[in-house]
């Protein structure tokens, strides 16, 4: 069964529309990076099948069932900006935050939890900063809590909004190691990217987005020049050089 | 003059006065901060008294204009302190109207203003308190002093009305043609708590809140030219005194309480029935785009 | 003052006052941090109408009924809050004092009406403005102490649900926990923590009551669970200090007394909280400048040396005017750092000026080595980025070897390696 399959999604806001009839199927244990160029509608696409924008018209099941009630199978890392960092917690709290769907409600934190978000801590290497408070870590410090957080939700399936924006090299480094490992453990990752510079070596699937649907499969396949300017439209000029390159073979 | 007529003239004049405030208020989001030095002003006009042992309205004036200001300063101190400021704002006013109502408890017995007259002022008790001001007799302390605060601030929204208009709209921009930004700022914070201080006999330190933000926010939702929202604004002032002081004086309530109460009923009406921003033509518009869809 | 809190009266005052203070500030973290601190002011203007409809129906002033009508109104003027700033392009902040004044008004008038009735002369509602803690009976206190009590005890229970729908509401509706019904259920223990203070503090000043001490307890702790343990604390300390101090003088209203309290303990957190204070920010600004300053010094020097000594082969002293004219310094700050310097034996005072020591030539080539590699630092920033180095202080020197490397190159591509050898030696 797919992990993610997604029939005629339609977002509208007020009379325009954000996603036209967005149809496709995502295939196990593979790295997808959603493209396509600004307003093109990338974030809303995994906030509506995440239930977090209302959709117009159309259906998105995980593992073959609607998303609220495959929400343990799920986990999500949505972009810095969207939570107030001068919260008083510290990293091992907001890893710790992950566990929360399994502990329940009315539960405390127990030990074994403790040292499960340490230990994603440690995943992406932040286990010595685990009592800093979180307005006292970087940009990219802070983006590998929110994705130690994920971790700690031990999930199937993984949407990721833009996580590579604003952060240092190491970080960036950290980000695709970690993507790489969740796929070895045959996890699905779909992630929101802009850089197209790097898509080839990041993502095994692309899905090019404007609005509708462009293109989605194997990255060889869509990464292609035509179906780009297509995306695009004529904004698109670093794709000359890029011609230029050798294909780097995939990550 | 009539006992009723020096009232609705004092009411009115209180509608007119707030209601063109409130505009740049609502404009600038300062409704919040405006609901602040209007509780202060009680401190203000509380020391006033105490150190000069008047009630003289010169006094008032002067002791509420700089507790105002300084209100408005301090919230920006505790700001750049690291205080969010809307916890800032919540506990500058409250502090400072705090010690005010302190001060006036502890000296009920020989001012005239008491604890209950600063939350909802004596507008009944107005028309016997005349002064003679300029050699002019009968006329109430009260209208001598809303009458000059509206003079005042109308002059001061003549004079620099396109330099409030481009720095409400744009204050980066009015900072880069080089406008005194923040000059502007306290001059309209000062209005503010000229205006409260005025209104402060009529409608005590809190009802003044309902006279800025209500009518202003009406006509907010009824028209998209700044100049005919001053005018909207005043109007509805207006309105709310008249419709307040008929009806409290029916109910034998408080006329104060009654014309803020009005204010929040004309501002009903709008939000219901503006046929621009009220929920009734937004349903409609919503049916016809689904239509459409 | 002992002869009064002995008075049975007396200890159930305390009590309640005790009791609402910290619901109250425990609540008011929360709603601190969701950044309602405002709109809670309007949940307590708005509740004055509620209760005097609860008493208008009831006939009689009973504690349980009047709070059940200031809840029922304050929820309601939070919601009008919510729905003007949804419908209409008005913002917050005029929906919030709209609001709050309209409905404030809409108390008055219901207020001076049961006042003119001849049931409600000797009602006493008008203590509700601004509070009368003393005016509370046993059985008030009774009722207002359950319900601090369950707020406590609902805030322990679903502490770490109300953290994250705080912190991050979109997480929290991700993995499932009901957001819609923790908000609701978080904006009800709100309105509860406002109404059950309103006898004792009043609808005008109870917004403080919540913010002050939240705000206080923010800057002593990072941790949220210490936050709302403290504000609560903070919270009760207020109650209790203003109705000590406003029980033994007639007709003072409590509210007032207990809010200049709260604001009190407020300030002086402001000023002396370890970390945040403005006392420990100033010192530490202070000490900056200083070190800045010292290090302007040495390495100026340093220059003036390093360029002599390549020109002439030998060392020499320089005139304080050539050293102050390289990095300009106030001269009171300067005069003073060179003092500093001489004194830790640095520098060495001569007839014509000041030279350096053995030992200050060897700090003032690590600051020199130092100041330079951030030059370059800055020039290839995207190079370095993984250091961090705002969270290594700047100290370009205890990079490990390799790093060091990459920016020392750097340093000979520009020629801007310190020449004078370490250690002192030349």
């Amino acid at each position: 069964m797919n992990p993610i399959t997604a029939k005629n999604v339609t977002v509208a806001y007020q009379r325009k529309p954000v996603l036209q009839s967005i149809d496709f199927e995502a295939p196990e244990g593979k790295l997808i990076g959603i493209i396509g160029p600004n307003g093109a509608g990338k974030s809303t696409l995994l906030k509506s099948i995440l239930d977090l924008v209302p959709k117009a018209s159309g259906e998105v099941n995980i593992y073959g069932k609607p998303y609220r009630k495959q929400r343990q199978k799920v986990g999500y890392v949505p972009q810095r900006g969207s939570v107030d960092w001068d919260f008083p917690t510290n990293a091992l709290d907001v890893v710790l935050m992950g566990r929360y769907g399994q502990i329940g409600m009315f539960r405390r934190v127990k030990k074994k939890d403790r040292r499960e978000a340490m230990s994603c801590l440690e995943k992406v290497g932040m286990d010595q900063y685990a009592n800093r408070q979180i307005s006292q870590l970087s940009g990219g410090q802070q983006q590998r809590v929110f994705l130690a957080r994920a971790l700690a939700q031990n999930a199937q399936v993984y949407f990721m909004d833009e996580p590579f924006v604003g952060v240092d090299a190491a970080t960036e480094r950290a980000i695709i190691q970690l993507l790489s490992e969740l796929k070895d453990q045959g996890k699905t990752v779909l992630v929101v990217h802009h850089d197209l510079h790097t898509v080839r070596d990041y993502f095994d699937w692309t899905m090019l987005l404007n609005v509708r649907k462009i293109a989605f499969g194997p990255t060889t396949e869509t990464f292609k020049k035509d179906l780009l300017q297509k995306t695009y439209g004529g904004k698109l000029t670093l794709l000359d050089q890029e011609e230029e390159q050798e294909v780097t073979p995939l990550a | 003059m009539s006992y009723t007529f020096w009232i609705l003239l004092t009411a009115s004049l209180v509608g007119v006065s707030c209601g063109i405030i409130g505009v740049l208020l609502i404009l600038r989001k300062l409704a919040m901060l405006s609901d602040a030095i209007s509780h202060t002003v009680l401190l203000g006009i509380i020391s006033a008294f105490l150190i000069t042992q008047s009630l003289d309205g010169w006094t008032m004036f002067i002791g509420a204009a700089i507790v105002g200001l300084l209100t408005t300063v301090f919230v920006q101190m505790l700001h750049s302190a690291g205080v969010q400021s809307d916890a800032a704002i919540g506990i500058v006013f409250t502090f400072l109207f705090a010690i005010g109502v302190i001060l006036v408890s502890m000296y009920a017995g020989n001012v005239h203003i008491d604890v209950e007259h600063s939350i909802m002022g004596d507008i009944a008790f107005i028309p016997w308190e005349t002064v003679n001001w300029f050699g002019i007799e009968g006329i109430p302390q009260a209208v001598w002093m809303l009458g000059i605060v509206l003079v005042i601030d109308v002059i001061l929204l003549f004079l620099f009305y396109k330099e409030f208009k481009v720095s409400t709209f744009d204050p980066e921009l009015a900072a880069a043609i080089g406008l005194p930004v923040g000059v502007l700022h306290y001059l309209l914070m000062g209005m503010t708590s000229l205006t409260a201080v005025a209104s402060f006999d009529a409608v005590g330190a809190i009802l003044v809140v309902a006279m800025l933000i209500a009518p202003g926010a009406t006509a907010y939702l009824l028209t998209e030219r700044l100049s005919m929202m001053f005018v909207l604004s005043a109007v509805f002032g207006v309105l709310a005194a008249f419709s307040g002081y008929y009806i409290a004086a029916w109910l034998d309530a408080s006329i104060a309480g009654m014309m803020a109460t009005m204010a929040g009923v004309i501002f009903l009406l709008a939000f219901v029935f503006s046929p621009t921003h009220g929920l009734i033509a937004k349903r409609l518009l919503q049916n016809r785009i689904k239509y459409e869809v | 003052m002992l002869e009064i809190l002995s008075n049975p009266n007396v200890q159930w005052v305390l009590f309640g006052t005790t009791a609402l203070g910290i619901a109250g500030g425990v609540l008011g973290s929360f709603a601190l941090l969701r950044r309602q601190s405002l709109i809670s002011d309007a949940m307590s203007h708005a509740a004055l109408p509620g209760i005097c409809i609860a008493f208008l129906i009831v006939g009689e002033k009973m504690m349980g009924a009047l709070l059940v009508g200031a809840g029922l109104t304050a929820y309601l003027g939070t919601y009008c809050i919510q729905a003007i700033a949804y419908y209409t392009r008005l913002k917050t902040d005029a929906a919030i004092g709209l609001v709050l004044s309209v409905f404030f008004g809409i108390g008055i008038v219901l207020l001076t009406f049961i006042n003119n009735l001849p049931i409600g002369g000797q009602a006493g509602l008008n203590e509700f403005i601004f509070g009368q803690a003393a005016a509370m009976t046993s059985s008030d206190v009774r009722v207002i102490s359950s319900v601090a009590l369950v707020l406590v005890i609902i805030t322990i229970l679903l502490f770490k649900e109300l953290k994250l729908l705080i912190f991050d509401r979109e997480f929290a509706r991700g993995i499932g926990l009901p957001t819609t019904v923790l908000n609701g259920l978080l904006m009800t223990m709100i309105v509860a923590a406002v109404v059950i203070g309103l006898q004792a503090v009043g609808v005008v000043l109870m917004v403080a009551m919540l913010i002050a001490p939240a705000i206080t307890a923010r800057y002593w702790t990072d941790r949220l669970d210490v936050m709302v343990i403290l504000s609560g604390v903070f919270g009760a300390i207020s109650g209790i200090l203003g109705t000590v101090t406003s029980a033994p003088i007639s007709g003072m209203p409590t509210g007032p007394i207990i809010i200049v309290a709260a604001c009190i303990v407020f300030f002086v957190s402001l000023i002396v909280a370890p970390k945040k204070g403005l006392v420990v920010k100033a010192y530490r600004l202070q000490q900056l400048r200083k070190q800045t300053a010292r290090e302007q010094i040495l390495q100026s020097l340093y220059e003036l040396v390093e360029e002599h000594y390549q020109a002439s082969g030998s060392l020499t002293d320089f005139a304080r005017e050539e050293i102050r004219a390289l990095r300009p310094l106030s001269e009171r700050r300067f005069r003073k750092t060179l003092n500093g310097l001489e004194r830790s034996g640095k520098i060495d005072a001569k007839e014509e000026g000041y030279a350096l020591t053995t030992s200050g030539r060897e700090t003032a080539h690590n600051v020199t080595l130092n100041n330079r590699y951030m030059q370059m630092y800055a020039m290839h920033e995207a190079r370095f980025a993984n250091l961090q180095m705002e969270k290594r202080n700047w100290d370009f020197l205890s990079l490990p070897e390799e790093e060091r490397e990459r920016l020392h190159a750097l340093l000979q591509e520009h020629q801007l390696e310190p020449r004078l050898m370490q250690g002192g030696r030349l």
